[in-house]
């Protein structure tokens, strides 16, 4: 499948993911993170239940401190 | 757009900083000298020494709420500007009920779990505001890691890689940077695309 991973095409196998499932493919280890999938913010309890399709537009952000 | 129609147009508007830090202090100066009609600041801290190094406050203003001494130094700047200022630790219910009539807000805190407080607030209570974040400016250099991107009305401004550490301080120009980067995305915003501008690079 081919999704828009932050503003980028990107493809991985398969025809669907959990956002678990992504964020190892994508070596993604942070721990504040905001996740939207198709611009609704996924709550961390719901990243094994949570499901990216082929053509869905995902924003992973990692909040770090200062400001 | 010459600056007196810039000017026309953004003196009718509000613009909400989330935060009276390296980002919001510095951010609140440029908007305000582009003539911003108002801004809303909250912070609940003090001027302290340790903060000069970035914030836009003064040695003689080290003890004084930072959204006290910002309201001095944002008159200084341009005495036209309004100031709204609250001197709390802002929650949720807070942020709904001050920034919910800002036409944009800026999120300028320190902590990841604050800046994740106001994102969810905005994005679950006030989902037609533009938010514009600062994430990752801590340290020195490396000018062309710092960016912006957009996901709808959420526009994030930084390197997004370095945080805050012992070793990794944040510095008047990296913060600047950003800070200055988030007005920059503000008056996108409120003015739209300048069409007079070069957009591209050859």
């Amino acid at each position: 499948m081919k999704i828009i991973l932050n503003n980028k095409e990107e493809a991985f196998e398969g025809d669907q993911l959990t956002i678990n499932e992504l964020l190892q493919a994508k070596n993604f280890t942070f721990k504040m993170l905001v996740i939207k999938v198709n611009n609704q913010i996924v709550k961390k309890t719901e990243y094994d239940s949570v499901l990216v399709k082929n053509g869905d537009d995902v924003m992973v952000l990692h909040l770090i401190s200062g400001g | 757009m010459t600056f007196e129609h810039i000017k026309q147009i953004l003196k009718t508007k509000t613009v909400g900083i989330a935060g009276c830090g390296g980002l919001g202090s510095n951010c609140a100066v440029a908007l305000a000298r582009v003539g911003v009609g108002r801004l809303v600041v909250a912070d609940f801290d003090l001027v302290q020494e340790g903060n000069l190094n970035r914030q836009f406050y003064f040695y003689d203003q080290i003890g004084m709420l930072k959204v006290a001494a910002l309201k001095q130094n944002l008159f200084r700047i341009n005495p036209d500007v309004r100031v709204n200022t609250f001197d709390i630790r802002l929650c949720q219910s807070d942020i709904i009920e001050i920034y919910g009539k800002c036409d944009v807000i800026v999120e300028a805190f320190d902590k990841p779990e604050m800046k994740y407080m106001i994102l969810d607030a905005v994005h679950h209570y006030l989902p037609e505001k533009f938010l514009v974040m600062g994430v990752g400016m801590a340290g020195w250099g490396d000018n062309n890691l710092i960016k912006s991107r957009q996901s709808d009305k959420l526009i994030i401004c930084g390197d997004e890689i370095n945080a805050i550490a012992d070793d990794c301080p944040p510095l008047a120009p990296r913060v600047g940077i950003v800070a200055n980067m988030q007005a920059n995305a503000v008056l996108e915003i409120l003015l739209g695309t300048n069409e007079y501008q070069i957009h591209t690079e050859n």
